[in-house]
């Protein structure tokens, strides 16, 4: 079978409008971060808190090394992949650009996206451990796909890093200090593939960087992302059900509270 | 150094439905089968976590290790063939049942039009109807002779369906059966099809409408329609696999062994026999051979034709020269098709892989191509096969691919979207080919396969007839937007298309023009045979396992005649 909305994926460049109402990273923290960090756990928060509001606290809250427990699991977040705070609040910043937060609910940081990449980059999604990666390697058609000779990795390492050139380039600032409009004009020279990398066109970076903030905030949220299900919520989908034999003839639209393949297994 | 073993009456390459097939009805009669299957052993039991769409939809959890084996590809000659590195336009199976582990279920007997398409097309529109370049032939079979296995093939299955459809060849015997359940979407393109003068029916399902036991006595339950079909294995048991039908009638004569983690790299022939096969253990790398009284190709097209080319059996295929017959007509297919956005919600989230309404009006010859610059057609159907948030983000056109305003439209729209696809089929090229690659190889050294393909002219045209077909029919069905697919353009490698890979090996009554005869007995060796959608001379405009079961049941008959009486069976 085919899945038809990939016809629909829009392909059509994001345009930059000035007047663009996209709220801004100081926003976030206003608005969501810490409304919401109950949900998200040691790393982040304090993290961004640190970079953003309060330098003295930077080098205690970094990522990872906090140990602070989320939730009634006892599960501890940190970072498996990112080596840096820095890195790791640039992709964040990334994500919550591609899926922002809005009134419907979370954007890529509230749903736990950043660690969720993390994490996958650190596994083999991040190793390519079962793609062809033998060579020789040559610039392909786009039709004949992946042809890099990098692992996903460290695609998303070197794309941190130019993000960070950019910025710099740019606005003479850090990436996570940009304004919102600014983020999306880096973001955007990467989709239009005006970024030269190295061993990797940067529209494929920006794709892999875009599929995966979507992964992010749908996947089941045993992967680290799609906190407390509300990437599901937000769109009607009830993730892991049994069974559909007993609504599936209804005439109207069923809301049925979601579940997590993990909730099968406590 | 590598170890022979004890000879047996039959070894397949592969255990999906074709290796499962031959395993059932050779074990049956009383020969000793080994299947060796390059994946591992998995069943039912393993699918109660499986509703998890990153792990087996996205990251291809049952699917092919690219690490170890892919195919190269390129569209032209000109161009430099490259390694397919990662799944995309295909996904190709692995492990016990192979693909149909997580199949959709939709399955289909081919038209009768298409066993003879070429006489039929001469006859009807004169012999340059198309030009020299497209290849079609006639299968060196008819409906009429195929019908009993056809007939075989969904008593196995179970298929749930209804006899409605009146573009579609006689059957014998109706479904075993009844459809599956006509949900609120199904019903909205029931009433604009037959608004418009069609006639709709129910798709033939392999994820059943109710328990069934088939004639071998395998059990097979009811679909729950939980939505996590296509890609996925069933935690019921619920759409019929090998796994669950075949293998286990198999099994249960004790004349089978499947050896899993055995990658066949060769088949040994000798003078116009074939001995056995070589393979690798894939834990240990240990090289066995196993020798066999008849070896049968039940590894998907793809390498069905790769082990033909490396085994160096029969004559690879030439465009140059249009000599030579192994990786010749490989066919895909298109998928013209338009959405529908609409104001109320559905439950799209709710589905079964073959859940669907059909029309055939436009499939095949059931409507005159006089005045139309190609052959053949599609089967347009409206399907709930279960969206999924990571792969289902629909957009109406004009939509930003990220930011504020595509989570808003791909949130809204998730559950508002219905669309109308269609399946066109494919007519053979002489430039869509199969050969061995000169570059890449696979972990066992052995040369990748390459794969030719571009879109045709003829596709361009089927798919633009098509597109319009599918957008009257949405706005028919009172969608507030409707978004028509764009046109064919090349074929890209890249994004899921369909697992419909026909051609390289094909079926015809003439050792010129064919690989294998109508018993998917090999011209050049009558103890091997080779079974999959690479018999198919084109892709006709429906899923192809149908058939292919079919051709299964005709070539386990001829695996079984030729073990007792030997010679050629054409
Ligand atoms: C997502 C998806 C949905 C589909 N939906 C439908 C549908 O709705 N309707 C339909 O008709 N068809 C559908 N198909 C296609 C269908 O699954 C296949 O046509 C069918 O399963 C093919 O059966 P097969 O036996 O020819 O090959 P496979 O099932 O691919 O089996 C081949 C086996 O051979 C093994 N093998 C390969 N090479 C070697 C080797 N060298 N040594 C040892 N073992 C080897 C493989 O591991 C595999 O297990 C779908 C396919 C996919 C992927
Ligand atoms: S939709 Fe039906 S057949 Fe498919 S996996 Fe679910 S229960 Fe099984």
């Amino acid at each position: 079978m085919y899945i038809q909305n990939n016809q629909l994926f829009n392909r059509e460049v994001h345009k930059m409008a000035g007047k663009d109402k996209n709220f801004s990273r100081r926003d976030f923290l206003k608005t969501s971060g810490i409304a919401t960090g109950a949900l998200i756990g040691g790393g982040i928060i304090g993290g961004l808190i640190g970079a953003n509001t309060n330098k003295q606290d930077a080098t205690t809250t970094a990522p990872g090394t906090s140990g602070e427990t989320s939730g009634s699991t006892g599960a501890v977040r940190g970072l498996t992949f990112f080596k840096t705070t820095a890195e790791f609040e640039a992709i964040s910043q990334a994500t919550e650009r591609i899926f922002p937060e809005d009134d419907l609910g979370p954007g890529a940081i509230g749903l736990g996206v950043p660690y969720f990449i993390d994490g996958q980059l650190a596994g083999s999604y991040g190793e390519n451990s079962k793609e062809y990666m033998q060579g020789p390697f040559f610039v392909g058609e786009p039709t004949q796909g992946y042809q890099s000779r990098l692992k996903r990795n460290e695609i998303f390492r070197q794309g941190i890093q130019l993000m960070e050139q950019e910025a710099q380039s740019r606005f003479e600032a850090k990436f996570v200090d940009l304004e919102g409009e600014q983020m999306d004009e880096i973001l955007t020279a990467f989709q239009e593939n005006e970024i030269k990398m190295r061993g990797v066109e940067s529209q494929f970076f920006f794709r892999l960087l875009r599929q995966a903030t979507l992964e992010g905030a749908y996947a089941d949220p045993i992967y680290g992302g799609n906190v407390n299900m509300d990437g599901w919520r937000m769109k009607g989908f009830p993730g892991h059900q049994l069974a559909y034999i007993k609504d599936i003839e209804s005439e109207d639209f069923v809301e049925i509270d979601p579940k997590s393949v993990g909730m099968n297994h406590k | 150094m590598v170890t022979t073993l004890e000879s047996v009456d039959v070894v397949t390459v592969g255990v999906g439905w074709t290796g499962g097939i031959i395993a059932a009805e050779c074990a049956k009669e009383g020969l000793k089968v080994v299947g060796l299957e390059r994946g591992r052993e998995r069943g039912t039991e393993d699918f109660s976590m499986v509703h998890d769409e990153y792990r087996y939809a996205v990251r291809y959890e049952l699917m092919q290790d690219l690490s170890k084996e892919t195919i190269t590809f390129r569209n032209n000659r000109k161009q430099r063939a490259l390694p397919m590195r990662q799944l995309g336009s295909f996904l190709l199976g692995e492990g016990l049942g192979g693909a149909g582990t997580h199949w959709n279920g939709q399955t289909w007997r081919f038209l009768p039009y298409d066993f003879e398409i070429k006489t039929m097309t001469d006859k009807k529109y004169g012999a340059n109807k198309l030009s020299a370049d497209y290849t079609i032939q006639d299968w060196g079979i008819t409906y009429d002779e195929l019908e009993p296995y056809f007939d075989r093939f969904e008593k196995t299955v179970g298929i749930s369906g209804e006899d409605k459809n009146p573009f579609w060849g006689k059957r014998s015997s109706d479904f075993p059966t009844p459809p599956m359940k006509k949900t609120a979407m199904l019903q909205r393109f029931e009433n604009a099809t037959s608004n418009l003068g069609y006639t709709p029916f129910m798709m033939p399902s392999a994820n059943l409408s109710e328990a069934y036991e088939n004639p071998d006595g395998q059990k097979i339950n009811a679909c729950q329609y939980c939505g996590f079909c296509e890609r996925f294995g069933c935690e019921y048991g619920a759409k019929t696999s090998p796994e669950i039908t075949v293998v286990p009638a198999a099994k249960e004569t004790g004349n089978y062994e499947v050896r899993f983690n055995a990658n066949v790299v060769e088949v040994i022939k000798e003078g116009d026999k074939v001995t056995g096969v070589r393979y690798y253990d894939t834990v240990t790398f240990e090289e066995f051979i196993q020798p066999a009284n008849a070896v049968v190709l039940t590894s998907y097209v793809m390498n069905n034709a790769k082990l033909l080319m490396v085994s160096d059996i029969g004559q690879q295929y030439d465009p140059e020269t249009g000599q030579g017959t192994l990786g010749k007509n490989y066919a895909y297919q298109i998928l013209p098709g338009a959405s529908g956005f609409f104001d109320e919600q559905m439950n799209t989230f709710m589905g079964a892989g073959a859940l669907g309404m059909t029309i055939d009006d436009f499939n095949g010859d059931a409507f005159d191509h006089g005045d139309l610059d190609f052959i053949h057609g599609a089967s347009i159907s409206s399907t709930q096969t279960g969206s999924r948030p990571i792969l289902s983000n629909p957009t109406p056109p004009g939509t930003p691919s990220w930011g504020a305003d595509f989570k808003r439209a791909s949130i809204e729209n998730f559950t508002r979207i219905q669309g109308v696809g269609g399946q066109g089929a494919s007519m053979p090229h002489k430039e869509n080919f199969l050969t061995l690659d000169g570059t890449y190889k696979d972990i066992y050294g052995v040369p990748l396969l390459q794969l030719n393909y571009n879109f045709t002219d003829q596709d361009r045209a089927l798919h633009s007839y098509i597109t319009e077909k599918a957008e009257a029919i949405v706005k028919e069905m009172g969608a507030k937007t409707v978004a028509a697919g764009g046109g064919l353009t090349d074929y890209d490698i890249v994004p899921y298309q369909t697992t419909h890979n026909t051609g390289g090996t094909i079926m015809g009554a003439d050792p010129d023009t064919s690989v294998v005869n109508n018993f998917l007995q090999h011209w050049d060796a009558e103890n091997l045979f080779v079974i999959g959608a690479g018999n198919f001379a084109h892709n006709g405009g429906y899923n192809p396992t149908g058939t292919v079961g079919a051709l299964a049941y005709r070539c386990a008959e001829g695996v079984i005649r030729y073990s007792r009486e030997g010679g050629s069976l054409a």
